[in-house]
């Protein structure tokens, strides 16, 4: 079905929907990854942004139940050069677009994507429509142009779990108390396991495989979780969450973490780096168009080695910003030299830009899991 | 940290000739590395017998030695030159082993030099595969179950464990010489024999067979941080139980989720790691049940391979070169990506295309051997291309093989009145021509799901080309409505021109009309190793067809070079030598220089050796579009060989500005009318030709001519399909496959000028000197001649062609004036080629070539010899059977030969000539004689080199003859088909008996005053 991408600065592209009739809008944003596009959609990250993926080949070993990072796709459309609509792969269940039209997300194809990724390049992430619909460009750009911006708006709050959850031999399950009738009671008794909480401000089941994996017990709490709610909760450990969009505003969860610096080891992914930075003083920024994909270089400045990362940022702590305080910075990106990793000089607490979990991605950080219980360990100990 | 201050001298060995599974990929790889060794201001050493490469170009090295590269020779070089590093891994396989035979013989330790890039431990654990199992099992890895054998007894008793099929692959060789599948005990024995006897340490694996598993290689590189990036993923279009080389690949993998790959890379990495490559690139290989997603590890090449070529080529990764700066001692955080100017090479290039490498095979040249392919490899070289979908890289790459296909069918090439049984035959049995069986199947109605039964290949493949047949049908049933929306389609999809005349009954030129008409011309986008994210420095471009063209085009003058397409026989890398000439000759003088070639193999396709390059296939339409695109001052089509100038006419045609000799001169010479027409106006001889365009009017002229004759069509290369034929029956059957070879064009018959010496391009018979043919273009010679003296041609070429004079370039008559003696020698494929017979004839054959330089006439040709692979005895025995009227001359060299101490074994007749000439000799059955026989002799040993002639023709001395070529083949016997041949060996054994072979490099050889 004929289709229309625009974007804000009147930018259009002539293309087809591969999901039937629709509209949508969000962030138009570009991702570099050749495998892991099911991943990609069922991040919560990206929940606001259209994605374009820069591999023009998307589909082409369907879709299955297991290669997900959250329980629904979140993106608000799909951009592919040419789609596929013949899966072949011994796991997949079922075609991308069937997938797609399942939960009423809008994939379009047969564009020029390579031109679109160089125009969001050079002109930056901006917002953008798909429409079956209206196809006068004028038109969608003007709708386009309607839409939120990015910055500035609370993302979190609109992929975080109400409930809270444990993460159990792979899967989450959902508790009917809510946080603030929580205590160490909430522990498996006896569990001989470190306990963590996760705040859930987007977060990737990804992250929750490899905190089980490394051995903790895991709690996923919401985002508007207190600090007393934690400590009243008492976990070995505390893990701050990727998610979506600007940091800044999300002022519930930057002061909660700047309650909790020091009381627990704690380690932040991704928007949980962003939140721990601003915990700590620190500014954040909008880059020009993101890291997205899963070749980023990482250069761990402590060990000189160079780690390829999944990436998947918008938004990044100014690295001088945090320079001041008592705060090292552990890794840099190769590509432009801004912030990955920090950790506190005084108190257990580390972050990273980037996904150590992958999916998708290279499993080069994996690691920061197992340093991650280290830290607990010797905390506890 | 820093590149490395200890050492100072690095020695490289190169790949010596073009053979089959190492082709002009190690030059590219070769000039790669010491052109950044060279950056980082080392001294570099660098032996290569092969002198039509680039990296053996004075410039390239400090000391370039074009001597044999054995391990004795490699050896003398240490000796001389010190060097405080040898780096093995550039030299493909044969650079591996002969460093590791240096290595054994001690000679590394006795002069302290390090070997750098991969130990002499990596290397073996990652090459024997006993210890490679073990290695692998070590880090929960499985490769196929398998067991060694170094005899068919323990053969058959690990098949008796492990059941048939098995693959059966010899340790120790270059692309599997000598392997393959068995699956009954008969085939287990033959594949074992062959085996045993390709090994360089005499064992073979016997493996479970995984054939039908689909297949993927991954490209790594590693730092001495243990900083690890994989570089490009491939998936086998052909699954498990073809070679590598002879699969259609695609980049990146398209039929694994993210979950799979990743266990893939970590697999990689690991395999890195516990092999121990501390610094350089890999190659791994992986088959993977599609059943259940189990992995194994195939096999890993701890060096830079074809495949890392054309990883280099599909990414803009320049293996190579960081793999030589890896060596050194940087990091990869410490290197630039070249490409963006403004990133680093510690990052995984990511593709926003697909693309597609093709096999070039040269069948046609093997009569006798059957089209199949196996876990040996035959291919001769490659293509690789680049679209924005898997279709249209498919169709760009079938079209720039030069087989005459212009894409996936419908190019007027198809086979006919095919029956579904021949398909399934086809599909079954991989074959060169599978991919267009895939095709017929699907127009016979042949199902994807049993498509992939028969053939095992991912149903994701078999799905692009059923879309292609889709977009086909389409255009056929609308071709009197061709709409732009239904062209461009068809262009999106990969359709040439000459497909969309075919399917819509028109000609090219109106096809392309109506597509001019629509607007729809390609645009060009960068291969840039990152997806757009950054901005590319690099002008590396491939065409699609989509909105938005990223082609700079400068306002300088400029000129396009036309490559030669992939390698085959008979075109080979002495075409892309000289395109690379021409592109750097352009530079110095200032004009923008645009390469074009489809080659991934070449030095030609590197991103920086033109100012930009143009990675397409080398057809009529797709040149024309880049001329146009680039409003470029003029096309050279000379130096790439026969491909540019089967175009040329139709450039000019087009209004190309065609530079140096125009296509009406290329016509003068290779029409065999105009040319015979121009020596007569020129008062020059020809042999007695003429020209016929039937088979009845071919025999009528021979008969006028007499036999023997030799027959050809005109507008070929490297003698393809012609033949010297000695009565009519032959030239009967022979003239059919000539007017098949080249359809529009006459046939030539020629006078054979029996025992004429050829000059090149004379020959001298009597004191009469005839004029063979003239090639108004670069040849295979030029290379050569261009080592021999010094004098680079191709370069001064094109400077003449810019319109420089001989005397501005200070090219002087006596610039060929040299103080030693070069001679050229040929490399055969005939080992890949079981029951070829291994006879020369005016069809080219060889894959290759090797230069030896001495003071004299005899030392060059042994070292020329040795570089090619046959070592000359100087002891035991000769074998000697010569026709009568080679007798007399052959016994001063009998003669020779007996004083020098070798004892004499001859047939009957030669045998009593030579004792009534007081020779003393041993008389040796012929083989229609019975056993013990001469063939015994020469597989039991006893025989060091034989003197053969005559045996060419003549059923029963032909017969014979052919026993003894493929007998002397597998002993590697040195053997001489013509008296002259045999003296030309003689006076090398008497060299080789004086002293030991001298070397020196070549920049000493021509700055003698």
């Amino acid at each position: 079905m004929k289709a229309l991408l625009a974007l804000e600065d009147g930018r259009t592209f002539e293309c087809r929907s591969f999901t039937g009739d629709g509209e949508t809008g969000g962030e138009m944003v570009f991702n570099t990854g050749m495998t892991g596009y099911q991943e990609v959609l069922t991040d919560p990250s990206y929940r606001g942004q259209i994605v374009a993926m820069t591999y023009p080949l998307i589909g082409n070993y369907g879709v299955n139940s297991r290669d997900v990072e959250s329980d629904r796709i979140q993106v608000a459309g799909f951009v592919v050069r040419e789609y596929q609509d013949f899966p072949s792969n011994y796991r997949s269940e079922g075609t991308l677009a069937d997938y797609l039209k399942s939960q009423n997300v809008m994939g379009i194809t047969d564009l020029d994507t390579r031109a679109l990724t160089l125009h969001i390049r050079t002109a930056g992430a901006m917002r953008a429509c798909i429409s079956t619909r209206v196809l006068d460009p004028s038109a969608l750009v003007h709708k386009a142009r309607s839409l939120p911006r990015m910055a500035g708006q609370d993302l979190v709050k609109e992929v975080s779990t109400e409930t809270p959850y444990k993460w159990e031999n792979g899967r989450p399950v959902f508790l009917k108390q809510p946080v603030s009738d929580m205590d160490e009671t909430v522990w498996t008794p006896g569990g001989g396991r470190y306990r963590v909480v996760a705040f859930d401000y987007g977060i990737k089941y990804s992250i929750l495989r490899n905190l089980e994996r490394v051995g903790f017990e895991v709690l996923v709490v919401p985002a508007f979780t207190t600090a007393a709610q934690v400590k009243q909760i008492n976990p070995h450990g505390v893990f701050l969450s990727n998610g979506p969009g600007d940091p800044a505003p999300v002022t519930y969860a930057v002061e909660t973490v700047r309650e909790l610096l020091g009381y627990r080891p704690m380690f932040g992914i991704c928007l949980g780096n962003q939140i721990a930075g601003l915990a700590l003083g620190g500014r954040t920024y909008k880059l020009k168009f993101g890291h997205r994909g899963i070749n980023q270089p990482v250069k761990d400045l402590q060990t000189g080695r160079v780690e390829i990362t999944s990436q998947n940022h918008g938004f990044a702590v100014d690295l001088e910003s945090l320079e001041a305080g008592n705060v090292k910075i552990t890794h840099i990106n190769l590509n432009d030299n801004t912030l990955e990793g920090f950790r506190h000089r005084e108190i257990p607490l580390f972050t990273v830009q980037y996904h150590p979990e992958a999916s998708p991605g290279p499993h080069d950080a994996q690691y920061l899991f197992e340093r991650f219980k280290k830290l607990v360990e010797e905390t506890d100990a | 940290m820093p590149k490395r201050t200890d050492i100072e001298k690095i020695l490289i060995i190169g790949a010596g000739p073009i053979i089959i599974s190492q082709a002009c990929e190690f030059d590219y790889s070769g000039t790669q590395a010491c052109k950044a060794l060279k950056e980082e201001g080392y001294s570099v050493v660098l032996v290569n017998s092969n002198p039509a490469t680039i990296m053996t170009d004075p410039e390239f090295a400090d000391s370039t030695y074009i001597e044999p590269v054995t391990a004795e020779i490699v050896a003398s070089i240490i000796e001389k030159e010190r060097p405080d590093a040898i780096l093995p891994t550039l030299g493909g396989q044969t650079g591996l082993n002969t460093a590791v035979e240096v290595a054994e013989m001690g000679v590394l330790e006795k002069f302290s030099v390090e070997m750098i890039g991969a130990s002499l431990d990596v290397i073996k654990k990652a090459e024997d595969r006993d210890l490679f199992r073990k290695a692998m099992e070590k880090i929960g890895l499985r490769i196929p179950k398998s067991g060694i054998a170094r005899s068919l007894a323990q053969a058959r008793e690990i098949v008796e464990d492990m059941g048939l099929p098995v693959i059966v692959r010899p340790s120790f060789t270059l692309g599997g010489t000598g392997g393959g599948v068995a699956g009954t005990v008969e085939e287990l024995d033959s594949l074992v024999g062959a085996g045993l006897d390709a090994s360089l340490i005499g064992q073979v694996m016997i493996e479970e067979s995984v054939v039908g598993w689909k297949e993927y290689e991954l490209e790594v590189m590693r730092d001495k941080n243990d900083n690890v990036v994989i570089v490009c993923s491939i998936e086998n279009l052909d699954p498990m139980g073809i070679h590598t080389g002879e699969s259609i690949t695609v980049a990146p993998v398209q039929t694994l989720t993210d979950r799979e790959y990743q266990v893939m890379r970590d697999a990689a990495i690991a395999i890195m790691r516990e092999i121990g490559v501390d610094t350089g690139g890999s190659n791994v290989q992986f088959a993977v049940n599609p059943a259940d997603g189990e992995l194994v590890v195939v096999e890993m090449n701890p060096r830079v391979s074809r495949s890392s070529a054309l990883a280099s080529k599909a990414t803009g990764f320049p293996i190579a070169k960081i793999a030589a700066k890896l060596a050194v001692g940087y990091t990869l955080d410490e290197l630039p990506n070249d490409i963006t100017g403004e990133t680093v090479a510690a990052f995984e290039p990511t593709l926003d295309y697909c693309v597609v490498k093709i096999p070039r095979w040269t069948f046609e040249k093997f009569p006798e051997t059957e089209d199949t392919l196996t876990t040996s490899m035959k291919s001769v070289g490659e293509t690789m291309a680049i679209g924005r979908t898997f279709k249209e890289a498919l169709q760009k790459g079938l079209r720039s093989l030069e087989i005459s296909r212009f894409g996936l069918g419908a190019d007027g090439g198809d086979r006919k009145n095919l029956s579904v049984d021949d398909i399934i035959e086809k599909l079954v049995t991989p074959n060169s021509e599978r991919i267009f069986y895939i095709r017929y199947a699907l127009e016979k109605g042949l199902g994807i799901e049993e498509i992939h039964e028969y053939t095992k290949i991912d149903p994701w493949f078999i799905e692009q080309i059923r879309q292609i047949l889709d977009v086909e049908r389409e255009l056929a049933e609308n071709s009197d409505n061709l709409t732009p929306d239904r062209i461009r389609k068809a262009k999106q999809t990969g359709f040439s021109d000459v497909q969309i005349a075919q399917i819509t009954k028109r000609t090219e030129k109106q096809a392309r009309r109506i597509r001019y008409d629509f607007g729809i011309k390609p645009v060009y986008k960068l291969v840039d190793t990152c997806a757009a994210e950054f901005a590319a420095a690099t002008p590396y471009y491939y065409s699609t067809y989509e909105t938005e063209n990223e082609a700079r085009v400068s306002e300088r003058k400029k000129v396009v070079v036309l490559g030669g397409g992939p390698n085959r026989i008979g075109q080979g890398i002495e075409f892309d030598y000289c395109c690379v000439h021409a592109s750097f000759a352009l530079r110095e003088e200032g004009v923008e220089s645009i390469m074009v070639n489809s080659n991934p193999e070449t030095v030609s396709t590197d991103y920086d050796t033109s100012d930009k390059l143009y990675f397409e296939p080398l057809t009529t339409e797709d040149v024309l579009h880049i001329v146009e695109t680039e409003q470029c001052d003029g096309v050279i089509v000379q130096f790439g060989g026969q491909t540019p100038l089967n175009i040329s006419e139709e450039l000019h045609k087009n209004g190309v500005k065609i530079i140096g000799t125009q296509p009406e001169s290329i016509s003068r010479t290779e029409d065999r009318k105009l040319f015979a027409a121009m020596l007569k106006k020129l008062g020059l001889v020809q042999p007695p030709n003429d020209t016929a365009v039937n088979v009845e009017q071919a025999a009528r002229t021979a008969r006028e001519i007499g036999y023997p004759v030799i027959v050809r069509p005109s507008f070929v290369l490297g003698g393809r399909a012609m033949k010297i034929v000695y009565n009519e029956d032959e030239l009967v059957s022979f003239s059919k496959k000539a007017i098949t070879a080249s359809p529009n064009h006459p046939i030539l018959v020629d006078k054979f000028l029996e025992d004429a010496v050829e000059l090149d391009v004379y020959a001298v018979k009597n004191d009469t000197l005839y004029i063979i043919e003239v090639n108004p273009r670069a040849s295979r010679t030029v290379p050569f001649v261009s080592k021999a003296t010094g004098v680079p041609l191709a370069k001064i070429a094109t400077k003449v062609m810019l319109g420089k004079t001989l005397a501005q370039l200070g090219v002087a008559d006596d610039a060929w004036r040299t103080n030693h003696v070069s001679v050229k020698e040929s490399v055969f494929p005939f080992n890949r080629f079981p029951g070829v017979d291994t006879v020369l004839g005016p069809e080219m054959k060889s894959t290759g070539e090797v230069m030896g330089i001495g003071s004299c006439f005899g030392e060059a040709f042994a070292k020329a010899q040795l570089g090619a692979g046959q070592k000359l005895p100087v002891e035991g025995s000769v074998f000697i059977s010569v026709q009568d009227k080679d007798k007399p001359d052959v016994v001063k060299i009998a003669g020779r030969l007996r004083e020098a101490g070798f004892a004499i074994l001859a047939t009957s007749g030669t045998s009593a000539f030579l004792s009534s000439k007081n020779i003393e000799n041993r008389r040796i059955n012929k083989v229609s004689e019975g056993t013990p026989h001469v063939v015994d002799a020469i597989l039991g040993g006893e025989i060091q080199l034989v003197i053969n002639t005559g045996s060419a023709h003549g059923s029963q001395r032909k017969r014979d003859g052919y026993k003894i070529r493929r007998a002397t083949l597998g002993g590697q016997v040195p053997y001489a088909t013509t008296i002259e041949g045999a003296h030309a060996m003689c006076n090398a054994i008497m060299e080789l008996k004086k002293q030991s072979l001298s070397v020196k490099p070549i920049q000493k050889h021509y700055f003698l005053p």
